[in-house]
């Protein structure tokens, strides 16, 4: 990563993200202009490598969160340092092109990004086959499952190399047997591509499952609860789960989340 | 489909069920709108032999006779039809014309404000213009044939295509642009992947309205500029002045049909073009 990284916050103003570090909130909040309080004074760090998962309460202010982190959206208080990097990003919604087949729609990332024709379908393919979307390329989006559309919205973030991931409830349409094997497929990407992720989920046991620290937020206006190190080493096997040393962490998340609902 | 031998234990639905509820779709669409035309040809002859004394009959002369006068007589329909033919091609070269201009306007306002800040209030006053009252002034500047009438046509079809290209544009889903900001896209990209297609359901809604307007406006112009061939509209002014009721009648059905051969020819263009993604309005 460049050492040079905007900022956002203060417009205009760019600092030096701390070297190994691919995001820093620092006391970040957001108000929206109709006066809704989404977040208030998060602090947040998350490592190069490092996959952070983010659990809270539904409008807690965790979509607002990572749109905060990607740009899309600006801060009200607190400063926030990214790379200069475009980050993956998967959003809550499918958000695809209606007109555009399915092949069409994962491809939109490395078209925008003027990716070669020839390279271009080679990661075409190999999102699709990696969301096992193989047989419905052709497509379109209203011809699809609920789940179909949020696998390929992630195969469309899978298309790019970014070094910040940021993931916002992307199993939540998908049943959970394939969810367990995306979220087998997001650990393998990591491993692999060593970005750093940021990942929004309801599942408790998902959120330990996939992360090196959970991160809790209260019920809106967000603050950072509590956040967990989860020490299993990678890679983690599916029935990890059903480990009491796994159940312990994952009570402890409970019990924080529990918290924020009171 | 063809009927074969069903066999005794096969469930009736099993035989294209799909086929099937088309056709009866079909029938149960055409049926309804088949039963009004019936009863307005009944209205159409009791008006004709009950309410009209026999000399004045010639204001609304029975349907079969407009067949055999309007339609069988060729010499008259032929003129009917090239009138048409005329008017066609004014209506469809200014709806041509208007679309191309009109798209590229929308394009140019959504791309920049002062565009829009600066022109769209003149695209609204060219709407309200009464367009009978600057029609002569047009023939006065521009002659009394082709490119006048075209003019017209262009002036009453414009203004849709705009207003509702550029409300295509600009209804663009927020989330949609969010991806593209993501991908840090330029302004071309866009509008070539994002704007412009999902636009192009409200571009076909324009270009429908609008082509209504312009064989209006084709006609319009006939009645006032009368040089080279003549136009239905002319003909439609020379057999109303001749009390000719039957060619009158047969006239204005054949223009009627036009319009409606011409909206019909759009919706299906945009069911071609969109149809696939569009967010079906009807569904079975
Ligand atoms: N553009 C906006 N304008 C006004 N309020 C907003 C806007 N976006 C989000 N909010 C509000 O901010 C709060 C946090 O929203 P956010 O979508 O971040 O919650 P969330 O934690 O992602 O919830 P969920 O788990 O249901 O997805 C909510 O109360 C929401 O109504
Ligand atoms: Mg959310």
């Amino acid at each position: 990563m460049s050492p040079t990284a905007r900022l956002r916050g203060r417009k205009g103003e760019t600092v030096p993200l701390a070297p190994g570090i691919a995001l820093a909130f620092d006391d970040v909040g957001k108000t929206f202009s109709d006066g809704t309080d989404a977040l208030r004074g998060v602090s947040l760090t998350v490592a190069d490598g490092e996959f952070v998962t983010v659990v809270g309460p539904s409008g807690s202010g965790k979509s607002t969160l990572l749109r905060i982190a990607s740009g899309l959206t600006e801060p009200s208080s607190g400063t926030v340092a990214v790379g200069p990097k475009a980050p993956g990003y998967v959003f809550q919604d499918p958000t695809l092109l209606p007109w555009r087949t399915v092949e069409g729609n994962v491809g939109l990332f490395a078209q925008l990004d003027r990716v070669p024709k020839k390279r271009r379908r080679e990661l075409v393919a190999a999102a699709i086959s990696l969301t096992e979307l193989e047989g419905f390329e052709r497509h379109r989006p209203t011809a699809l499952s609920g789940g179909m559309r949020m696998r390929v919205s992630l195969a469309r973030a899978l298309t790019v190399r970014p070094s910040l991931f940021l993931f916002d409830e992307p199993f939540g349409a998908v049943d959970e047997i394939t969810r367990q094997r995306l979220g087998e497929e997001v650990q393998r990407l990591h491993a692999r591509e060593r970005f750093a992720g940021v990942f929004v989920t309801h599942s408790v046991v998902e959120a330990v499952w996939l992360a090196s620290r959970v991160v809790v937020l209260s019920a809106r206006p967000g603050r950072v609860l509590a956040q967990v190190d989860v020490p299993f080493a990678y890679p983690r096997p599916a029935d990890l789960r059903f480990d009491a040393a796994f159940g312990d962490v994952a009570r402890t998340v409970s019990a924080a989340l529990q918290e924020s609902f009171t | 489909m063809t009927a074969t031998a069903r066999a005794p234990l096969a469930a009736p639905a099993a035989e294209s069920p799909r086929q099937h509820g088309r056709l009866r779709r079909t029938a149960r669409g055409a049926g309804p709108p088949l039963a009004v035309l019936a009863a307005v040809v009944g209205v159409w002859y009791a008006v004709t032999y009950l309410a009209l004394a026999p000399r004045r009959r010639f204001l609304l002369p029975p349907p079969h006779e407009v067949v055999t006068d309007g339609f069988g007589d060729w010499t008259t329909f032929h003129e009917t039809l090239r009138g048409l033919g005329a008017t066609a091609k004014v209506a469809l070269v200014g709806l041509a014309i208007a679309a191309a201009l009109g798209m590229i306007f929308a394009v140019l306002m959504s791309q920049a404000g002062w565009v829009e800040r600066s022109f769209y209030p003149w695209a609204v006053a060219l709407q309200t213009i009464p367009i009978l009252a600057i029609v002569p002034l047009i023939g006065f500047w521009l002659g009394y044939g082709f490119w006048s009438r075209t003019v017209v046509c262009v002036l009453v079809a414009l203004f849709p295509i705009i207003t509702n290209t550029l409300f295509g544009l600009q209804s663009t889903d927020a989330q949609q642009h969010d991806l593209f900001t993501l991908r840090q896209a330029g302004r071309w990209a866009r509008l070539v992947h994002l704007e412009f297609p999902s636009a192009l359901p409200a571009v076909f809604t324009g270009l429908r309205i609008s082509a209504g307007l312009s064989v209006i406006g084709a006609i319009v112009g006939d009645f006032f500029f009368r040089q080279g061939q003549p136009g239905i509209g002319s003909l439609i002014d020379d057999y109303t002045q001749r009390l000719q009721s039957a060619p009158l009648f047969a006239a204005i059905m054949v223009s009627s049909l036009f319009g409606l051969a011409l909206f019909w020819l759009f919706g299906l263009a945009a069911r071609i073009a969109v149809g696939a993604w569009d967010t079906p309005r009807r569904r079975s």
